[in-house]
């Protein structure tokens, strides 16, 4: 049921942890099934720098967050915030269907963490302006 | 990879003694049963001496026993034929049921029946005492199985079936989890009618059977030719009939030395695995189980990754969590218990069948550990450690 790319994420995981001293966290939780995933960045230069996660769900839920890590590293904020859902599961090679809401999260927690940051730093007017639709943080 | 099998409860292997004996019934000897030809009389030998050996495992007569397509269209049968008698009424059955039974009763719901679910404890037993009030003037039948696929409890079946018929109301049992690993006597049960399936006692898959007590009326749900003395149409399944009754003929046979050595594995498989990981518990009850079923609880993580990372070393469980169901829902039988979606999230079950030996609890046990302890370290639920 999943690609060979998903199990690789799910089996080997990249960026697993939390960055004690993060400049931005983003923390969401699954309404469909209620996980829970926790993204922190550091930032430098308005490019993402470092990138962890930490994931309570399912195969498809550690893989999507495993490789969102993968694709912001090294990006700005803006580049950040315009990875969609339907790319990150396009990345993976796609999901199965019942499995696609998985990919949401990841994707809508790495756009907390930017407007978290974003909001640290004074710059919640940048928020609607990086974050073509910015997210409202849940549990 | 030699594949460590840990979930009998879904399905199990055809063991080759009962594929010996239903080889010949393929194409050899594969006449149609209704027919009075020479080939068809050899077909109806067999499933008539596979129906013999149905009864006699069961303890019942040979005229009870009704041949089906499994443990659903048994279920189904047991339920929806059993209440065709009726115009209408009130259906009595437990929170914890197979989907099989469950959907069957919300069916009858649909056309106007009434249907009691009737709770259970903690550790998945059917509360009497509410079982006994949930009776009316016109409760028709109750349905509750004799142990849960999920968990393994066993339920008080010999006393509710007795307060039913104290109401003189009908009785069902799904035993499709029982059937081969704990003796079964009807009339000890004291059940109207009792659902087995072949492929979770290693028979195939695609065939089952119901008990129907003498005396007790039911409607065909399956019409045509008029096969099973009327009450279920269609050419039968003589290899099937063949290897469900080879099938209960040796687990009955070796019974008195697979369900001791199982229960031990299964005690060790518990013991261990409470001892050596923290915040774990045991779902379901610890002594009034079946042989085979270890079914925990693991907290802050997730069981569809359990399941998938024992997959990654070779092994075979199952898992209660929403995200490992199609439908997203949690285990409906570990919610009835009165757990939350986070308890049926973490849950995992592990239930082992006649080829499962010491080494490969051992495995497991030492595979085991180290991945909960990966996935803990990726929670963001889990704090300790
Ligand atoms: C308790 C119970 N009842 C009924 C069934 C359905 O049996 P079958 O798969 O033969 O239709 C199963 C197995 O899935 C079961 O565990
Ligand atoms: S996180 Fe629950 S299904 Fe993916």
């Amino acid at each position: 049921m999943y690609t060979d790319l998903v199990m690789d994420h799910f089996a080997n995981p990249r960026n697993v942890g939390e960055i004690e001293d993060a400049d931005g966290v983003g923390q969401i939780g699954n309404p469909v099934c209620g996980d829970v995933m926790r993204m922190s960045i550091k930032v430098e230069d308005d490019r993402i720098a470092d990138v962890k996660f930490k994931t309570f769900g399912c195969g498809a839920a550690v893989a999507t967050s495993s490789i969102v890590t993968e694709m912001v590293i090294g990006k700005t904020l803006s580049e950040a915030a315009e990875i969609s859902n339907k790319a990150v599961a396009e990345a993976l090679g796609g999901l199965p269907a019942n499995k696609m809401h998985c990919s949401n999260l990841a994707a809508d927690a790495m756009h907390i963490a930017i407007e978290d940051y974003l909001t640290r730093n004074g710059r919640a007017d940048e928020v609607a302006t990086i974050l073509k639709s910015p997210k409202k943080a849940s549990s | 990879m030699n594949y460590v099998y840990f979930d009998h409860a879904a399905t199990t292997g055809v063991d080759p003694r009962v594929f010996a004996r239903m080889e010949p019934y393929f194409s050899e000897f594969y006449g149609n049963a209704s027919e009075i030809h020479g080939p068809g009389r050899k077909a109806r030998e067999a499933v008539e001496w596979g129906r013999a050996a149905v009864a006699q495992a069961l303890g019942a007569n040979e005229k009870e026993i009704v041949f089906t397509s499994g443990g659903t269209e048994a279920d189904n049968m047991a339920l929806i034929g059993y209440a065709q008698r009726f115009s209408g009424g009130h259906i009595i059955t437990s929170a914890v049921e197979h989907p099989a039974v469950m959907e069957s009763a919300r069916f009858l719901q649909r056309q106007g029946w009434d249907v009691t679910f009737v709770p259970v404890d903690q550790y998945g037993a059917v509360d009497v005492d509410a079982y006994r009030a949930a009776f009316r003037d016109d409760t028709r039948l109750a349905s509750v199985m004799l142990a849960n696929n999920v968990v393994g409890t066993l339920q008080p079946v010999a006393e509710l079936a007795r307060i039913a018929h104290d109401q003189g109301v009908a009785f069902h049992t799904d035993a499709v989890q029982v059937a081969g690993s704990l003796p079964i006597d009807v009339d000890e049960l004291g059940v109207d009618m009792l659902s087995i399936s072949g492929h979770k006692i290693y028979a195939p898959k695609g065939i089952g059977a119901l008990y129907v007590r003498k005396g007790t009326r039911i409607g065909p749900i399956l019409h045509g030719g008029g096969h099973e003395r009327r009450l279920r149409s269609g050419t039968e399944n003589v290899p099937g009939i063949v290897g469900i009754g080879a099938a209960l003929e040796l687990a009955v046979a070796e019974m008195s030395a697979t369900r001791p050595r199982l229960e031990q594995l299964r005690d060790k498989v518990v013991a261990a695995t409470l001892a050596t990981i923290d915040e774990v518990q045991l779902l379901g009850d610890a002594v009034n189980r079946l042989p085979g079923n270890a079914c925990f609880s693991i907290r802050y993580i997730e069981g569809e990754s359990m399941l998938l990372q024992l997959d990654g070393k070779g092994i075979a469980v199952s898992s209660g969590s929403a995200c490992a169901s199609g439908s997203l829902e949690p285990s409906h039988v570990i919610l009835a218990m009165g757990f939350g979606a986070e308890e049926a999230h973490g849950s995992l079950r592990l239930t082992l069948g006649r080829e499962n030996t010491e080494a490969e609890i051992d495995y497991f046990l030492e595979v085991f550990p180290p991945i909960v302890e990966h996935l803990r370290k990726m929670s963001p639920l889990y704090v300790k450690g």
